[in-house]
């Protein structure tokens, strides 16, 4: 007998067909809904859209959002915007571009090469995208070309923005800059084609260019033959920049530079706990304002031809050979390497012979018998010649490498420059053998290294607190706390409490005993003191005959006399703050670098920016 | 069961020429007819020329014709055999895009494989109605209602939606999660889930939406529309309503060299080659054009009608819903009415990888009809 399929199999297919069946009338209604858009399109609304077709008379107009701001730790606004009045051309509005153009030419001067300039943004941009024919306008400009309206079809008179800097040449390096955008960047995003747009160039600007900068949104008008609006016909809103919250503090930050006078000289400050710059000084400065409207040739050749470098960020980008504020890395790289304890003691007789060569201490007759503090608090270079030469170059290089030098830090800022801690591979890339006569002057911070201040204000807060801090400048964005603000955001560096604690010992005794190599630095406050360390580094080699008949680096022409540099942490016994100061050619760090290290030091503790209450959160509660 | 109802119905292996006879010639007419609107409209888009575009389209269309009619005749239960592989492989292309696909246009979703660039999302739609075919081919009525059963083809359809998401491509994801979705249907999944599933997702959406900042609504905007340049996504559409409206009931006609209305709409040969028929032609055209389109949707859901293997059912349902999904969002969109973009009109678009992708799709709609008196033996097939 036949039997027929089974009866689930019935079931499944009889659910099947009503659920297809189901689908397909939902479907031909979906089809026949389009078809009455299409009818409601094509034949309702068709002839209203044919007519717009014949004369073109829909006009989209971009709309830029302005650029966000930015607000430094305290919530005072460091970055802002203010209006600009310009006259706009709108090529699809006017029958005939060069008479508009002749007839703006009669009320406002508009230079050859100016003419030039717009003719070839005609060319480049959709017939819709606004030309700017003149910006900053005056209020006398405004009105002549408003009273001649009529006789300039597709001009526009509207009002955009342009970047402001309360704080001018205080936060240049910083904040950075923005500029017109260059084609690149047309060609890369389309909002750039639109008047008044500009492009983040350096600094914080550059690095949140697209937070800052958010999206154009569009508008779709219908407009009548002489450019009237008559409706919109379509909105698409833009998307606002967020703003950004920076960990800077722009009252330290003045106070800063005031310090630094009119030496060519940088200094980083760091809540060495979290890694938020709280200021980052460089002498002398420029004003970011000129770059909006773009830089005249005589100014730019002013700041290129400029010796102590204006345009350059030396806190982030300037190198410099960090001399003796390498030898904590030095003393740490012993310690590690199981070949020096904390309380090995070295003799120094005022040299050291290896080979042929004799390496001098920078005291003539030597500092005799010193344990690791002592050679740090003397700055004794044959003690760390010593060390280096027991420890070699790679082991020191790495451990110089964990403390952020010679490595590129993770910094949300362009243009920051990695520097160099050279290693043996290295050397070897650059096919010659290493000495180890080099390895002994690097254990003075000499020979090829080189830092930033960045970088050394980074090393102290690792040695000062332990943790694996990176220095950060954003602290907010869009009013989104960022990562990193905490300490426990940080892992542990891995090195021996013990070991750490001996070099903090040493750069404490540098400071406040007796005998240390910079009593300058040392602060005039109760209950708190402040570690350090001196450096100072050549620029030129000295002989040992000049050294020996009587050589002062003061007599040396500014541009070859050693750079200064010190690098300093407080409070000793909970230390919140790290900072580092290089004066270019200011001879000896102890001189010339410590006492504005103290000064400014003092200058943070009295402030204390980390722990001022912020405006902001007062003021919403 | 007798020895000749066997023979007659349920012939497992039957020869070459008795498959041809059991293609669905009408259904391949209406194929070709499709195409051929596609020649006219690339023909108009390039302004009365059958460079560059219509000659390659056509071309195409036959390499596809020949893929689809070698799948048609390979039998069932062996493509049965091969869907979670298929499902492995659109998978692992997707992630394959994700790792070194090229960025086109701000999303990340083409794949450069032999001098084409194809989407993996394409593949997948396929892939994933084959492995949900073949998961709910042996599942009874009771089975189908039981949510541990159901659990693996939910993660199955959100695996891949999730990867699409992260292209990201809001629009694909939302596709391709309903042509999973019609698939559950067809195989029985209880109506309150489906009502629940449907208004939990209705509630959801716009309170979501309410509670965004405006600057997050305008990403979930671009999120939904990746392909829209910031500056021209409204520019388009206003151009192709200006020129659908240039239209009017009876169209224009073509016009020769690429002048008038059609020269400012952009993207003419692909996304908009709706628009250019509907100028062309008019609404009558247009209207035709979507009568067609809705012919072959319903011929596949016949096929699927028509099947005795519940595998066949499916695959032909989830098949038609795709197709049906193409032609529904392309047209929505070049009249305005969603704001979604990147998605061609099947056999009509220019471009190579979607039509060859919509041909394979076609070829095992026609393998299920071809197969479509088969029988599945227990725990060996699908």
């Amino acid at each position: 007998m036949i039997s027929g399929p089974p009866r689930r199999e019935v079931k499944s297919r009889a659910v099947f067909t009503r659920r297809a069946v189901l689908l397909a009338a939902a479907e031909v209604t979906a089809v026949g809904l389009l078809g009455a858009k299409l009818y409601q399109v094509q034949v309702v609304d068709g002839a209203r859209y044919a007519n717009l077709a014949r004369t073109n008379r829909v006009s989209t107009r971009l709309i830029a959002p302005a650029r966000a701001r930015l607000f430094d730790r305290q919530g005072t606004l460091i970055a802002n915007n203010k209006l600009n009045w310009r006259v706009l051309l709108m090529a699809e509005q006017t029958q005939d571009v060069g008479a508009t153009l002749d007839n703006i030419g009669r009320l406002l001067p508009l230079p050859d090469h100016e003419r030039l300039r717009i003719e070839r943004e005609l060319r480049r941009h959709r017939r819709y995208i606004p030309v700017t024919i003149r910006e900053y306008l005056t209020w006398e400009d405004m009105a002549l070309l408003e009273v001649n309206a009529p006789d300039l079809p597709g001009i526009l008179v509207d009002v955009g923005t342009t970047r402001l800097y309360p704080f001018g040449p205080t936060l240049a390096h910083v904040i950075g800059y923005v500029a017109p955008p260059n084609d690149d960047d047309v060609a890369e995003e389309p909002m750039f084609s639109l008047p008044g747009v500009r492009v983040g160039r350096a600094g914080i600007e550059k690095f949140h260019d697209a937070t800052l900068r958010g999206k154009a949104g569009a508008v779709q008008l219908e407009v009548s033959a002489l450019g009237r609006v008559i409706r919109e016909l379509d909105r698409q809103e833009g998307d606002p920049g967020q703003d950004i919250t920076m960990t800077l503090d722009t009252d330290l930050q003045e106070a800063v530079l005031a310090r630094l006078g009119d030496e060519s000289a940088s200094a980083v400050v760091m809540d060495c706990r979290n890694g938020e710059v709280l200021a980052m000084a460089t002498n002398p400065s420029f004003d970011p304002t000129l770059f909006n409207a773009g830089v005249s040739q005589a100014q730019w050749l002013e700041w290129t031809n400029n010796r102590r470098a204006p345009l350059i960020n030396k806190a982030a980008a300037g190198l410099y050979g960090p001399g003796s504020t390498f030898k904590m890395v030095v003393a740490l790289a012993g310690l590690d390497s199981g070949r020096l304890s904390t309380t090995d003691r070295l003799h120094c007789p005022g040299y050291l012979d290896f080979g042929n060569a004799r390496f001098h201490c920078w005291k003539k007759g030597g500092h005799g018998e010193l344990d690791l503090q002592g050679g740090i608090k003397h700055s004794c270079d044959v003690f760390f010649y010593q060390v280096a030469r027991m420890t070699g170059i790679d082991p020191m290089a790495a451990m110089a490498h964990r403390f952020g030098l010679g490595v590129p830090l993770d910094i949300d800022l362009p243009g920051v420059r990695t520097g160099l801690v050279p290693t043996r591979a290295w050397r070897k890339q650059q096919g010659k053998a290493w000495n180890i006569g080099d390895t002994i002057v690097h254990g003075i911070g000499q020979g090829f290294t080189q830092v930033t201040p960045l970088a050394l204000a980074t090393m102290v807060s690792r040695i000062a607190t332990g943790r694996a801090v990176q220095p950060h400048l954003t602290r907010a964005v869009g009013g989104q706390a960022q990562n990193g603000g905490r300490a426990e955001d940080w892992p542990s560096m891995g090195l021996p409490e013990r070991e750490l604690n001996a070099v903090r010992q040493g750069m404490w005794a540098v400071v406040n005993e007796d005998g240390g190599t910079a009593p300058l630095a040392r602060l005039d406050l109760p209950d708190v003191t402040l570690a350090g360390k001196t450096g100072s580094t050549q620029v030129r080699r000295v002989s040992r005959d000049a050294r020996e008949h009587g050589f002062k680096s003061e007599k040396l022409a500014w541009e070859l006399r050693p750079h200064a540099l010190f690098v300093a942490y407080a409070p000793f016994d909970a230390p919140r703050y790290a900072l580092s100061v290089v004066v270019e050619h200011g001879n000896a760090g102890a001189q010339a670098a410590a006492p504005i290290a103290r000064d400014i030091m003092f200058d943070v503790l009295t402030r204390d920016p980390v722990n001022k209450r912020d405006p902001q959160r007062v003021a919403t509660g | 069961m007798s020895y000749v109802g066997r023979r007659l119905v349920h012939d497992d292996r039957f020869g070459l020429l008795p498959k041809l006879f059991r293609v669905s010639w009408t259904y391949v007419v209406l194929i070709c007819a499709l195409a051929s609107v596609g020649y006219v409209a690339l023909y108009a888009a390039a302004g009365g020329s059958a460079e560059p575009y219509a000659t390659k389209h056509i071309v195409r269309f036959g390499v596809g014709l020949v893929l689809m009619l070698g799948v048609a005749l390979v039998d069932i239960r062996f493509w049965a055999r091969l869907s979670w592989l298929a499902y492995a492989g659109g998978v692992g292309l997707l992630v394959l895009v994700m790792r070194m696909g090229h960025v086109g246009k701000g999303a990340q979703r083409w794949l450069d494989l032999g001098g084409m660039q194809w989407q993996p999302s394409e593949f997948m739609k396929v892939a994933l109605v084959m492995a949900l075919a073949s998961w709910f081919h042996r599942a009874t009525w009771e089975r189908a209602g039981n949510p541990l059963f159901l659990l693996p083809p939910v993660l199955a359809v959100l695996v891949p939606v999730g990867l699409i998401l992260r292209e990201p491509n809001l629009g694909t994801a939302v596709i391709v999660a309903v042509v999973g979705f019609s698939v559950f249907l067809g195989a029985g999944l209880r109506w309150w889930k489906v009502v629940l599933v449907v208004a939990g997702l209705g509630l959801a959406a716009p309170v979501a939406y309410n509670h965004l900042h405006d600057y997050q609504r305008q990403r979930i905007v671009t999120f939904l529309n990746p392909e829209g340049d910031p500056l021209g996504a409204g520019y388009n559409i206003m151009q192709s309503r200006i020129a659908l409206g240039a239209g009017g009931l009876w169209g224009r006609g073509i016009s020769p060299g690429a002048a008038g209305d059609l020269a400012l709409l952009p993207e003419r040969q692909t996304d908009f080659i709706f628009t250019v028929l509907a100028e062309e032609f008019g609404m009558v055209g247009g209207v035709a054009v979507l009568g067609l389109l809705l012919l072959i949707v319903l011929g596949a859901v016949a096929i699927g009608l028509r099947c005795r293997h519940q595998y066949g059912r499916l695959l032909a349902l989830g098949i038609a819903t795709n197709f049906f999904m193409y032609v529904f969002v392309n047209v929505a969109m070049v009249m305005g009415a969603i704001p979604v973009g990147g998605v061609p009109l099947p056999l009509i678009s220019h471009g190579g990888s979607a039509m060859l992708m919509v041909m394979l799709g076609f070829g095992l709609l026609m393998s299920v009809h071809v197969h479509r008196d088969v029988e599945f033996v227990d725990g060996r097939d699908a």
